[in-house]
């Protein structure tokens, strides 16, 4: 006991916390594939931000002596490096502004298929058997509609705006993080970790949150990485059949069946698009599996000792 | 040299990790003969099991990587042998039974197939296997062996997919059985059951017996010679009566007076006292199983009440029943006068407070992805009255220190410390809510020898210095003689037999009691002979 009230005395000893930005920041540099995808999404994010406001007339414009030009002709000005489309319009600059679009539909679906599907998924996997069962039909519903079928009966009969298309996109993607999140729910709930905070006096909420989410959430964001890619093909889909973007808006995915017949004479056209589609969606996997790591603390190590490894 | 059966030379095993290189098992030298049974006793992380998983191939290499050292099995060196030929050894002539009987059986095969597999692996002829698995299982024990060969690894009792898979190991009549903790899963009557069955096919089939324990009950019980491991090295060696009685190293010396069972046994105290926790008539049932009987019992302030009883005798259920992780299905409990089964939700957060938990694993009570701080702050997020924010972290330092912890350790998460450390910090949480009562289920069940002695150590002084109350639940009966002031016998959802230490130990009224500090080993070789000899008479006579 003597020394619980020498403790008492010392208060300034008690140590500093690590400095959590920091912290990420070197582990986000000791993994150097990490450190490249999160480069690249930020320029992605950049182009989505700006690319409209300075590329829009540049993107616009035809010009018909640039009909499917090739790529890699650096005599050209920078926006046909990687050649010209259909109308002679100049594709690396159509891509920077494709962005804007594509992002937005892409992240809004995900984002929003993430958040209502894992918050009725913990919903279902904590609560009574009723609410559980009502959900999870639910659920049951939707994914035995065809999601393409979905989108196309609800787009007919509703305007095919961006906004609307986020919200068929994001319904039809529900279900999965609904089932991940509920099924793994199921499974934490029975911890003892659970138990004690019950024990505590934990609030329902603070259960969820504090101690049931976050074991939970890292599955659901690598199945968020992997589903941004299939919205956005899906995306491309619905516009092609007429129903989603219409020209001359456009996207990456729309970008890439446009370019679709004359892909024996100018494969170019949905190959730089397919290309950033690609890319895209590889980083967000390499971040995510970064994530996963760094927001594991029995894991984080293999970020942390890197040097050491090395050295 | 090739006079002994096995004979393990210089081994050493290095695992690569990339905290660096552990070296698991550093020079290890012993050996084992036809008809023998060695044990090799260590707690955890001293390498016990290593020497045998080089024996069996079983060290995934990379990491692993044996460093030196040869493993002569009659007289030839199996680390130098094809895989082939060592896994023609494997099973055939040397078979292991491991701790988990459930996890190590394939759930999806019936257990005749499985024990058949093992056969057709090495040669023998398919339609002579059902016959012999037969034989097998009737050996071992298993009643009623022609139509249970067919049944599937859930539909047996822990005792019984032991006997499986020694049924298993033994179905190629080895010239070596490797047990790696055998009976530390089972009951303690269930154990003795398991380790005089070994004992028995070692005499009928003379194969040399190789036990990997932390248990020095288990070494007094069947062993003729004992190695002692710490940190990857052998500190000492010796026969099991020779080892106890006269330890040489410090080590050893260390491991046998941390054993408990052995110390005063506390008085009972005064009956003056309000009690702080009174259970009267409760009563659980799932379905048309019962799994509380009318079970009354009461807590005096200050005091510690054991309830001892076999895996099923309902006692985590009573515990969480008192808690109300589970809803009682009639009787009461009184806690300072107010029925717990009863409360409504306002209230029973207040008494959240004053009733605490420390669960049996540490490693899962803990929210892995919390830092220690979080872990033991969370008291006070829940229960914001008992401290203001600003002085949370100065709070929890002091409770780390409390508990013998150090105040940087804050900023860790749980997979940092080590199993003892861990339920230190699941106390450090309990105590950060100022209890008056805790319930202990099985709190020591998963630490060392002398970790289990440590923690109780501090258990015992926080009793003094904060006047606490334990509800301490285990099934290991030494254990209890050392800690707690009343004991409370449980079988099948009813109390058995209740009162104070000293007279359920020195003269239990009931036969389940009697029975149970039976089956229960002592450390001392020569004591444990004694006792052996006096349970199979009790276990004639009742045939």
């Amino acid at each position: 006991m003597t020394q619980i009230q020498n403790q008492d005395t010392d208060l300034p000893d008690i140590p500093k916390a690590p400095n959590p930005v920091g912290q990420t920041l070197q582990m986000l540099w000791n993994d150097k594939f990490a450190f490249v995808s999160v480069v690249f999404l930020l320029i992605v994010v950049l182009c989505a931000l700006f690319g409209p406001l300075l590329l829009e007339d540049v993107a616009t414009k035809q010009n018909l002596r640039g009909r499917n030009a090739p790529p890699f002709d650096f005599s050209a000005s920078w926006p046909y490096w990687l050649g010209g489309d259909a109308l002679g319009r100049p594709l690396l600059a159509r891509i920077i502004v494709a962005a804007q679009n594509t992002i937005f539909v892409a992240a809004g679906a995900v984002f929003f298929s993430l958040i209502i599907g894992t918050a009725l998924g913990l919903v279902a996997g904590y609560t009574t058997k009723t609410w559980s069962q009502v959900i999870m039909r639910l659920a049951d519903i939707i994914m035995a509609f065809p999601s393409l079928l979905l989108a196309v009966i609800v787009l007919f009969m509703l305007d095919s705006s961006v906004f609307n298309l986020v919200i068929v996109l994001a319904i039809t993607r529900i279900p999965v993080y609904l089932r991940t999140a509920r099924a793994e729910t199921l499974e934490v709930r029975e911890r003892m970790f659970v138990q004690a905070a019950q024990v505590m006096g934990a609030s329902t909420r603070r259960i969820i949150f504090r101690h049931i989410l976050p074991v939970v959430f890292p599955t659901l964001v690598t199945i968020a990485t992997l589903d941004f890619a299939f919205v956005m093909l899906a995306e491309s889909a619905l516009s092609f059949l007429g129903i989603g973007i219409q020209p001359p808006e456009i996207t990456w995915g729309l970008m890439v069946s446009l370019g679709r017949p004359y892909l024996t004479t100018a494969w170019g056209l949905s190959l730089w698009p397919g290309l950033a589609i690609i890319l895209t969606t590889l980083s967000l996997n390499l971040v995510s599996n970064w994530m996963r790591t760094a927001l594991d603390p029995a894991q984080r190590w293999r970020l942390e000792n890197v040097r050491k490894q090395n050295g | 040299m090739g006079d002994h059966l096995l004979d393990v030379k210089n081994l050493s095993v290095d695992f690569h990790t990339t905290h660096g290189t552990v070296h698991a098992v550093r020079d290890v030298s012993w050996h084992l003969e036809r008809g023998e049974t060695l044990a090799i006793l260590g707690e955890s992380g001293s390498g016990k099991s290593v020497s045998a998983s080089a024996i069996l191939n079983l060290i995934d290499m990379p990491p692993g990587e044996i460093t030196s050292g040869e493993i002569l099995f009659e007289g030839k060196d199996v680390l130098l042998m094809s895989a082939e030929d060592r896994r023609q050894l494997n099973g055939h002539r040397i078979a292991m039974i491991f701790q988990d009987p459930l996890s190590h059986l394939n759930p999806v095969y019936s257990i005749g197939f499985q024990i058949a597999e093992t056969m057709t692996a090495h040669g023998v002829n398919k339609g002579q296997t059902r016959e012999k698995t037969i034989e097998l299982l009737a050996r071992v024990g298993i009643p009623d062996p022609d139509t249970k060969i067919d049944a599937y690894p859930h539909q047996f009792s822990g005792g019984q997919r032991q006997r499986i898979m020694i049924a298993m190991a033994l179905a190629l009549k080895p010239d070596i059985l490797i047990a790696d903790e055998p009976t530390t899963a089972l009951d303690v009557t269930v154990q003795a059951q398991i380790l005089t069955l070994l004992e028995e096919l070692q005499e009928e089939t003379g194969m040399g017996l190789l036990l990997i324990t932390h248990d020095l009950g288990v070494v007094a019980e069947v062993a003729d010679r004992v190695v002692v491991m710490n940190a990857g090295q052998i500190v000492e060696t010796g026969t099991a009566s020779g080892v106890y009685h006269s330890p040489q190293h410090p080590y050893t010396k260390k491991l046998i007076a941390a054993i408990p069972g052995e110390g005063d046994m506390a008085e009972p105290l005064g009956s003056g006292a309000e009690p702080i926790l009174e259970i009267s008539g409760l009563s659980k049932h799932y379905g048309a199983f019962v799994a509380l009987d009318d079970v009354s019992l009461t807590v005096l302030p200050g005091e510690t009440v054991a309830i001892v009883g076999e895996s099923g005798s309902g006692k985590s259920t009573l515990a969480k029943t008192i808690l109300r992780l589970e809803e009682a299905t009639g009787g009461q409990a009184l806690f300072q006068g107010q029925d717990l089964i009863r409360m409504d939700a306002n209230a029973l957060f207040k008494v959240r407070r004053d009733i605490q938990m420390v669960f049996q694993d540490p490693t899962q009570s803990l929210n892995p992805r919390m830092s220690i701080f979080d872990i033991i702050a969370e008291a006070f997020v829940i229960h914001p009255e008992i401290l203001a924010k600003q002085h949370w972290k100065a709070r929890v330092c002091e409770l780390l220190e409390q508990v013998g912890l150090k105040a940087e350790h804050m900023y860790r998460h749980p997979h940092q410390f080590s199993g003892g450390q861990r339920q230190r910090i699941a106390i450090a949480r309990t105590l950060a809510l100022e209890p008056k009562l805790i319930v202990c289920d099985e709190a020591v069940s998963a630490l060392d020898v002398s970790i289990q002695a440590q923690v109780l150590a501090l258990l015992t002084q926080l009793q003094d210095d904060l006047g606490l109350s334990f509800l301490f639940i285990a099934h290991d009966l030494p254990l209890v003689r050392d800690f707690a002031h009343r004991v409370i016998v449980m079988q099948s959802g009813k109390i058995v037999e209740q009162g104070p230490v000293e007279q359920i130990f020195d003269a239990p009224r009931e036969k389940y009691t009697r029975s149970l500090i039976a089956a229960s080993l002592s450390p001392d070789p020569d004591v444990q002979a004694v006792r052996r000899t006096a349970l199979r008479k009790m276990q004639e006579a009742a045939v």
